[in-house]
């Protein structure tokens, strides 16, 4: 049983999804995709325990020995992110069902949790997987099930919103894929590790730039990096509140993870860093990114908008830190992964229990409901710290482990701009929580009751942990600093041979 | 490069050819079904490009050829083949009986080869008395064994088609386009769902006209 986890995270919601569609709109299939999402979570925990203790686990499907059958391979880097993504997804829908029953219609509940559990499978699957054309099949699983969720919302521009992001995103999948078919033209291999034994011989010839161009590409259209952000800010904007929930703080993500195994688990940081030199042109355009979307951020009237382009800010954090090559930049770009899952997700609950009793994510609207909604205000007050990087706070952590890894490259002008750009964060967020405390009631928040404790006790599990997890780092700067250990020492070992 | 090379490389000229295409649709076109048949060709070209990297000149299938049907010399080898086909016919007949389905034995050994088919016989009355799995695992070794031996000499069989010059195309690129084509429709049907609602919602499939409408609300 323990030796068949890696295959039963996958399988488990891969065939829930049809199950629930056969079920169709019975009361049963709220229980079932519950217990679906928190057994995958449980399933992470014994994986990433399973690492810890063990090492590397490595599950070759079918009993087919790799480089020739499909290889699963959970390491530190993929248990630590399919540890959250789980957890977050388990999470967001216990939270869910109140939220859903206001904002989807109740005939298409039934098809919401299938493609809840589907987008997980799919993101689940990227991580797990040491197959690249694998990895080209779940991020278009997950990518579908997430148009989907997003064409669920309420109003009509939610289906164009998803149409926008469905054409770009199919663009940046294709990309991908035509990099995977110049790879394997190259080294006549689809396993990673195969892939990156192989590369070290050829280094440089111009298909393995190409390769990597347009995966590259085509991840940062999924990563929504600036400038391939666009379709990012509809598609938050117009989805419904879980789904919002769910996918700012996973999807995103997940993608960068895959981004940090194309540059140091396959091409080497050598190759990508020195040969093609993307560090310089990563950090340009994440400093861009952060700064312009930030001060997007800054004007938006819509907070669940104002939250998007904080988010395309966040991602830009995250590259900086995965340009930086060394072991503090990278486990800082990764536990910033973690973190501001953990933050967007918490402040996106928050929202949705605003559009709950309010009815509205306009900040117009949202004046005075310190009053009314205490709670859910002081939630947004807290989470919003995060986001800033206040000190015992996760955004801090992560913030912290950049600024020195900054310092110690001798980037002093990076490190600047990082602190100007925490600046604009403190602008939007205290926007918001002034509309909230310090202003007389707009009509519908003076009559909003506080947000039923299904959607609070949930919403304060997360936003809890962000703080949890500013003050005790065994588990969070722990792990992902040795799993940046262990992807550099990896890199490093390739480039002696 | 000289003009032979160039003409030689005539797939990959298709491929960006498709790909440019495509791709300026996606970008130029404002009619949303126009951007979907963009994004489909720009797809398709895409499996093109895997289809070319996996094709060898002159190379078949990969499916081993019986060499008999070529070349009448080979008995041995026929025979050979004959019996790893039957033998693994029977494994498979065992394994069901394994799975409790007595009756499918009986069914499915009518069609295997005479002398194999009274072995089974011979197994299968027994069987429906007491013991079926234990008995069904003895025939199914038995089988196996069969199967080995058959095996064996086909083999041998495929050591004698190794000698005759066949070149086969790398299956794995078609394989994998076949899975790119299924996404690749999926996309496209979801796509055109999200079409007829935004028709239904909008009235209109013309992306500044849309554009226009949200404008003024």
């Amino acid at each position: 049983m323990i030796a068949q986890l890696p295959i039963l995270i996958i399988m488990i919601p891969l065939l829930a999804a049809p199950l629930f569609v056969l079920l169709g709109n019975r009361k049963i299939v709220l229980p079932l995709a519950l217990a679906v999402c928190w057994s995958v979570f449980a399933i992470s925990i014994a994986l990433l325990k399973q690492v810890i203790e063990t090492g590397t686990i490595s599950y070759e499907l079918g009993g087919w020995p790799s480089p020739y059958g499909i290889v699963y391979v959970v390491d530190y880097l993929s248990a630590f992110v399919m540890l959250f993504v789980s957890g977050l997804g388990a999470i967001v829908l216990t939270y869910a069902p109140i939220s859903i029953s206001r904002e989807i219609p109740h005939s298409k509940h039934y098809l919401f949790y299938t493609t809840y559990v589907l987008c997980m499978t799919g993101l689940l699957g990227m991580c797990i997987t040491g197959d690249l054309f694998n990895v080209f099949v779940f991020l278009e699983i997950s990518s579908l099930s997430t148009y989907a969720l997003i064409s669920l919302g309420k109003t009509r521009r939610a289906p164009l919103a998803s149409l926008q992001y469905l054409i770009i995103g199919t663009v940046g999948a294709t990309f991908f894929l035509i990099g995977i078919g110049l790879l394997y033209q190259m080294t006549g291999t689809l396993n990673m590790a195969d892939i990156a034994s192989r590369v070290e011989t050829v280094n440089g010839p111009r298909t393995m730039r190409v390769a990597f161009g347009f995966m590259t590409v085509g991840l940062g259209i999924k990563m929504a990096v600036f400038p391939l952000h666009t379709w990012l800010p509809n598609a938050y904007t117009h989805a419904p509140s879980v789904v919002t929930c769910f996918i700012a703080a996973t999807a995103t993500k997940v993608s960068v993870y895959a981004f940090v195994r194309l540059v140091y688990g396959i091409f080497t940081p050598n190759f990508a860093f020195e040969t093609l030199q993307l560090d310089q042109a990563l950090m340009v355009f994440s400093l861009i990114g952060i700064f312009i979307a930030s001060g997007a951020a800054i004007y938006q009237t819509d907070i669940k908008r104002l939250l998007a382009y904080s988010s395309v800010a966040q991602i830009g954090y995250m590259l900086l830190g995965i340009s930086m090559a060394n072991v503090g930049g990278l486990s800082a770009g990764i536990v910033h992964m973690f973190n501001h899952s953990l933050i967007k997700g918490g402040l996106f609950m928050v929202v949705g229990c605003f559009a709950l009793r309010i009815g509205s994510v306009k900040l117009e609207d949202l004046r005075g409901a310190g009053k009314t909604m205490p709670l859910t205000s002081f939630a947004w007050a807290i989470g919003g710290l995060g986001l800033i990087g206040v000190p015992m706070t996760a955004g801090f952590i992560s913030k912290w482990l950049l600024l020195t890894s900054a310092v110690e490259l001798g980037w002093w002008p990076v490190a600047v701009l990082m602190l100007l750009s925490s600046l604009l964060a403190v602008v939007y967020i205290w926007r918001v929580v002034e509309t909230l405390y310090f202003s007389e009631p707009s009509k519908l928040a003076a009559t909003a009751k506080e947000a039923p404790l299904l959607m609070l006790i949930p919403t304060y599990v997360v936003i809890g942990a962000s703080v949890v997890f500013g003050c005790w780092t065994v588990y969070s700067a722990g792990l992902a600093s040795k799993a940046a250990a262990a992807l550099l020492g990896i890199a490093e070992a390739g480039g002696v041979q | 490069m000289t003009m032979d090379q160039f003409l030689g490389l005539y797939n990959y000229w298709i491929v960006i050819f498709l790909m440019m295409t495509g791709f300026y649709i996606v970008i130029a076109r404002e009619n949303l079904i126009k951007t979907v048949i963009g994004l489909n060709i720009f797809q398709t070209s895409v499996f093109l490009l895997y289809i070319t990297m996996g094709k060898v000149t002159d190379g078949t299938a990969p499916i081993i050829q019986n060499p008999v049907e070529h070349h009448g010399e080979h008995h041995g080898e026929d025979h050979g083949e004959h019996a790893a086909e039957h033998a693994a016919e029977i494994g498979v007949t065992n394994v069901q009986a394994l799975s409790g389905g007595a009756d499918s034995v009986s069914v499915t050994s009518t069609t295997t080869n005479e002398t194999l088919d009274q072995r089974i016989e011979a197994v299968v009355p027994a069987s429906f008395e007491e013991d079926l799995p234990g008995r069904a695992v003895d025939a199914t070794s038995h089988g196996l064994e069969t199967a080995g031996h058959g095996l064996d000499a086909a083999g041998h069989a495929l050591e004698t088609v190794g000698h005759t010059d066949e070149i086969y195309s790398n299956p794995l690129p078609s394989v994998l386009m076949l899975t790119a084509i299924v996404v690749g429709i999926a996309t496209t049907a979801l796509a055109l769902a999200l079409i007829v609602r935004i028709r239904e919602e909008y009235g209109t499939i013309e992306e500044s006209e849309i554009l226009e409408l949200d404008r003024n609300s």
